[in-house]
């Protein structure tokens, strides 16, 4: 599910579970709070190994210094071929310029640079600005204000967040909280079409960045938690019409489902899951939504995205694999018809969304080359897929779980732990990872040069207990007390270096919050994230270790992206400003004292409003 | 008979106060603007006649944003008593509760208060889901809730005004006679409960079925329905009368009043066990909600809740709010 500034409960206990045997070896990070984060290497790099490395896919266009999508190409590997900005010279990086986007709420999105301009759209009023990146101190251009329905704060589910615009055939694109796709001319600002696709007064929200193919822009849904149907809808690019829309429940007619689909695993075939895998009539308030990461495989003509958890039912009110929910789909971007299926937690029990963005790539297994998509999932484990048929070639865990106790290989099903099961009346504790997951939509990145994915994360596990009654549109309900704390070692957030050749974590970095920021690896190998206390960060690719850092003014959350600008040099931008779930207690204002916040979240993230405040700014950095 | 304390209050807030209310409510009104004015696009797509209505709120909502700016006195000059303020948190569609017209027995109950502490009503709309609180009660918009559970920790809360149960709903010529989750009758009748949606959080009659295993013939009806129509919440007593469902187990004051506006008789039976194992209850306290802190404030609706009783038991009569007395919990 995706989530906001909620109200949920606290109680501010700490749990300190276990101690890694690694922290001996890292007695500093042990014994005392340090300043400087603890990275723990795990083994050797695939280049040490002297193994094969994993590679871009052959599609991606060469590096222009652009950055016109999010996840800068369709491979979504947030890879720049830029290197003027490297290990040895990143120390000396300055502020160029900032620019206030006058809204403090969270700021998830990733910058958008075409030609001499830049792109940025704010969370809800969701305005959209140009900068013009030729002028000293890239002042606005113009501004675009969508004038979403104010309501759609009060009566949407979630968060008032977004993820980003996306630029493409001099147009750019974006969505509003309220359920609209918006295409501008990407010179005047000019509103060229305005579709409505969600209705807010069902819960319906929008805040995905779209992606553009082929001349349609694809867009999902959020609010599976107000028994919203999830889809995923094409829209003609130059007209806003719809071309096609596939549900994510219900009759393989309305999921696009027809005789292209070839499903890897046997259980997910068969007529009519989306209805047979449910209770009668379940389905139609099933959830599944989609409001993460699409990519494209330009060589093949496939999109892959994945959808949500199912909703609002709780678990044992839904039995069955809850088809198509939590899991990923293959399609044709002309047509919407699906080719495969997978699902990641088939019966979701602890709020495993599937929507997290898929890396393509191409990589060796078992000495074969194979075109593969890696998805750093939500319930804990980085999936290596075959791209072309959806089989499950590897599982491997990147964080602590508890929850399930793996994939099988075989039939490609995850082993739930039952003695983890969620029942209204019933306690169960130590539950990991946490329903924001091993990792919520913060994108990941690859770099071809060091064959690393670099996953920006939490350490989260829970404790449900209890029945508490509570109260919402006139009517008492039942709530299950959810109590979050920081994993195994007491850190609540980590950056990974993980190689996805070996199938295991090379390098990371713990940090005292959960990472709620993307990131950007660069041809300099350095790779750049922010933290939730407002830290924006370079590593060193290959080791992880800590080159520079700037403070800015509130926590990050935001996607970096990097770019030659006009003059030719090479620039890193990011938006501060804390929120999302993870900084609600920041953003909404929300009483750490009232453990009812933001469905458990806040008990895990009382002393942010120590170390943030609100915000909404751009940075841009440059070398001097 | 204005109490030193809510006098305090009230001068404190004075001007500022009703000029951040007013601000709010014309907030609320401009959405309501912007929403019809988004109805021709709507149309394409799912065009609902609650649109027009709407927009006919709209326009009431805006007369009475003028109103507001009238009565705002000029700064800097006392507030004279009679402009005391009673500042209400209320969803803007949620009868029988509350409405934006003023028709559910919050609404009246809220009147009847004002009157007695020689105040008049402000409504700050804020539709009550998740966040509800955050951006009305505890945002200071507003100072109290008309209705919470007397549990609930999010506010302050008075003493119970009223006691209230879920209910089994069923068309009279069904002649059903169900009392009971344990009825072997709820097995095979098609049954409607009202979901809500945040994880593992819903209504006590969801998992009283569930508890006993009685899943597949269950219908949900999101207790938030579609916003755009009338009273969204009236869905599942709607699905009763027209046959969707044979029987809605409900919360009491929902299905109570709306039984009696349904084209067919319904039945109204209070659900047993009251309480459920291993700990379910199906009757809730319910009380005023005010800010943690604010005492005073509470003691002083205590006091009109206990001295006017009588008129709101007579309006929860006649908003047919079903109510469980004390003596009963003790049988049940």
């Amino acid at each position: 599910m995706e989530r906001a500034a909620t109200t949920a409960f606290l109680t501010g206990k700490r749990h300190l579970l276990f101690v890694p045997i690694l922290c001996t070896l890292v007695l500093l990070s042990c014994t005392h709070k340090s300043e400087q984060q603890a990275i723990e290497p795990r083994r050797q790099t695939a280049t040490q190994n002297g193994g094969q490395l994993a590679a871009q896919p052959s599609f991606i266009e060469a590096e222009d210094g652009e950055w016109r999508m999010p996840a800068k190409n369709y491979a979504s590997t947030r890879y720049s071929g830029l290197d003027e900005i490297n290990t040895a010279n990143v120390k000396n990086l300055k502020v160029a310029w900032t620019f206030s986007t006058g809204v403090n709420r969270g700021q998830e999105a990733a910058p958008i640079v075409t030609g001499n301009t830049m792109y940025i759209v704010t969370p809800y009023p969701n305005y959209l600005y140009a900068l013009d990146l030729t002028r000293p101190g890239a002042p606005a251009k113009w501004k675009y204000d969508p004038q979403p329905a104010a309501s759609s704060q009060g009566v949407a589910c979630c968060d008032t967040v977004n993820r980003g615009a996306v630029f493409s055939d001099n147009k750019i694109f974006f969505n509003t909280l309220d359920g609209q796709t918006v295409a501008l001319d990407a010179n005047t600002g000019k509103e060229l079409w305005k579709t409505p696709l969600g209705d807010i007064n069902k819960g319906e929200t929008i805040t995905m960045a779209p992606l553009v193919v082929k001349g349609k822009v694809l867009v999902g849904n959020s609010g599976g938690e107000m028994g919203v149907r999830g889809w995923l809808t094409a829209l003609d690019a130059n007209t806003g019409k719809v071309a096609w829309r596939a549900f994510h429940t219900g009759p393989d007619a309305d999921v696009l489902i027809g005789s292209s689909f070839k499903p890897f695993y046997e259980q997910d075939r068969g007529k009519d899951l989306g209805v047979s895998s449910w209770p009668p009539d379940m389905w139609k308030i099933g959830g599944g939504t989609t409001w993460g990461w699409i990519s494209y495989d330009a060589e093949q003509d496939v999109i892959f995205y994945g959808t949500g958890n199912p909703g609002p039912w709780n678990p044992e009110q839904r039995p069955g694999d809850n088809k198509w929910t939590s899991g990923i789909f293959a399609r044709k971007p002309d047509t919407g018809e699906a080719l495969w299926f997978y699902q990641w937690s088939p019966h979701d029990l602890h709020d495993y969304d599937g929507i997290n963005e898929q890396i393509l790539l191409d990589l060796p297994v078992n000495g074969q080359q194979r075109k593969v998509l890696v998805r750093p999932e939500r319930n804990g484990y980085v999936y290596v897929m075959d791209r072309t048929t959806g089989e499950v070639l590897s599982a491997n865990p990147f964080v602590h779980i508890t929850s399930t106790k793996g994939v099988d290989l075989k039939t490609g099903k995850l082993i739930y732990d039952e003695a983890k099961q969620p029942q209204v009346g019933r306690v169960v504790r130590d539950i990991c990872p946490a329903p924001p997951g091993a990792k919520d939509w913060q994108p990941s990145a690859f770099s071809p040069r060091t064959g690393l994915i670099y996953i920006p994360h939490q350490n989260l596990c829970m404790d449900e207990e209890g029945v508490e009654a509570n109260y919402i549109a006139g009517t008492p309900y039942v709530g299950m007390n959810v109590k979050m704390y920081a994993g195994p070692g007491g850190n609540r957030g980590v950056f990974s270096a993980w190689d996805p050749v070996g199938g295991a974590e090379v390098w990371s970095v713990k940090e005292d919050f959960p990472v709620w920021s993307g990131t950007v690896a660069t041809a300099g190998d350095v790779v750049f994230y922010g933290t939730m206390d407002g830290w924006f960060k370079a590593l060193n690719a290959r080791t992880g270790e800590l080159l520079w850092q700037f403070k800015c003014d509130s926590g990050i959350i935001g996607q970096p992206v990097t770019y030659r600008g006009p003059d030719g040099k090479q620039y890193v931008a990011i938006l501060a400003g804390v929120g999302g779930w993870a900084g609600a207690i920041v953003a909404g204002d929300l009483d750490p004292r009232d453990g009812t916040a933001a469905l458990g979240f806040v008990n895990a993230m009382t002393d942010l409003p120590e170390k943030t405040t609100k915000g909404g700014t751009l940075y841009v950095f440059a070398l001097p | 008979m204005c109490s030193h304390s809510l006098k305090k209050r009230f001068s404190r807030k004075g001007a500022k106060a009703q000029r951040k209310a007013a601000k709010l409510l014309s907030a609320a009104c401009s959405l309501r603007a912007l929403l019809c004015a988004f109805a021709p696009l709507r149309e394409l797509f799912s065009f609902r006649l609650s649109t027009i209505l709407l927009c006919a709120l709209s326009l009431s909502c805006a007369s009475k944003v003028e109103q507001q700016a009238q009565l705002q006195p000029p700064p800097q000059t006392p507030l004279p008593e009679q402009t005391h303020v009673l500042r209400v948190c209320a969803d803007p569609n949620n009868l029988p509760f509350s409405n934006q017209r003023q028709e559910g027995f919050e609404n009246r109950i809220a009147d009847l208060i004002a009157r007695e502490m020689h105040a008049r009503v402000e409504y700050t709309w804020w539709a009550q889901r998740r966040g509800f609180v955050r951006n009305t009660l505890k945002a200071r918009a507003c100072d109290v809730v008309m209705g919470v559970p007397a549990s609930f920790e999010l506010a302050l809360t008075t003493n119970p005004y009223y006691r209230s149960t879920y209910v089994f709903v069923y068309r009279k010529d069904r002649k059903l006679n169900i009392r009971s989750f344990d009825d072997a009758a709820l097995r095979d009748l098609k049954i409607g409960v009202q979901m809500i949606g945040d994880d593992f959080a819903n209504s006590p009659p969801a998992h009283a079925l569930t508890n006993r295993g009685i899943i597949t013939n269950v219908k949900g009806y999101m207790v938030y329905g579609d916003y755009a129509q009338e009273s969204p919440a009236a869905n599942i007593i709607d699905a009763v009368a027209r046959g969707e469902v044979d029987v809605a187990i409900a919360w009491g004051p929902l299905a109570g009043y709306f039984a009696k506006r349904a084209r067919v008789q319904l039945e109204i039976v209070p659900v047993a066990p009251q309480i459920d194992q291993p700990f379910l209850p199906f009757i809730y306290d319910i009380s005023l909600g005010v800010r943690h802190g604010d005492q005073a404030f509470k003691e002083d609706l205590e006091r009109v809740l206990q001295e006017r009783r009588q008129e709101i038991e007579s309006i929860l009569d006649e908003y047919g709010v079903p109510r469980v007395r004390a003596a009963m919990r003790a049988e049940g």
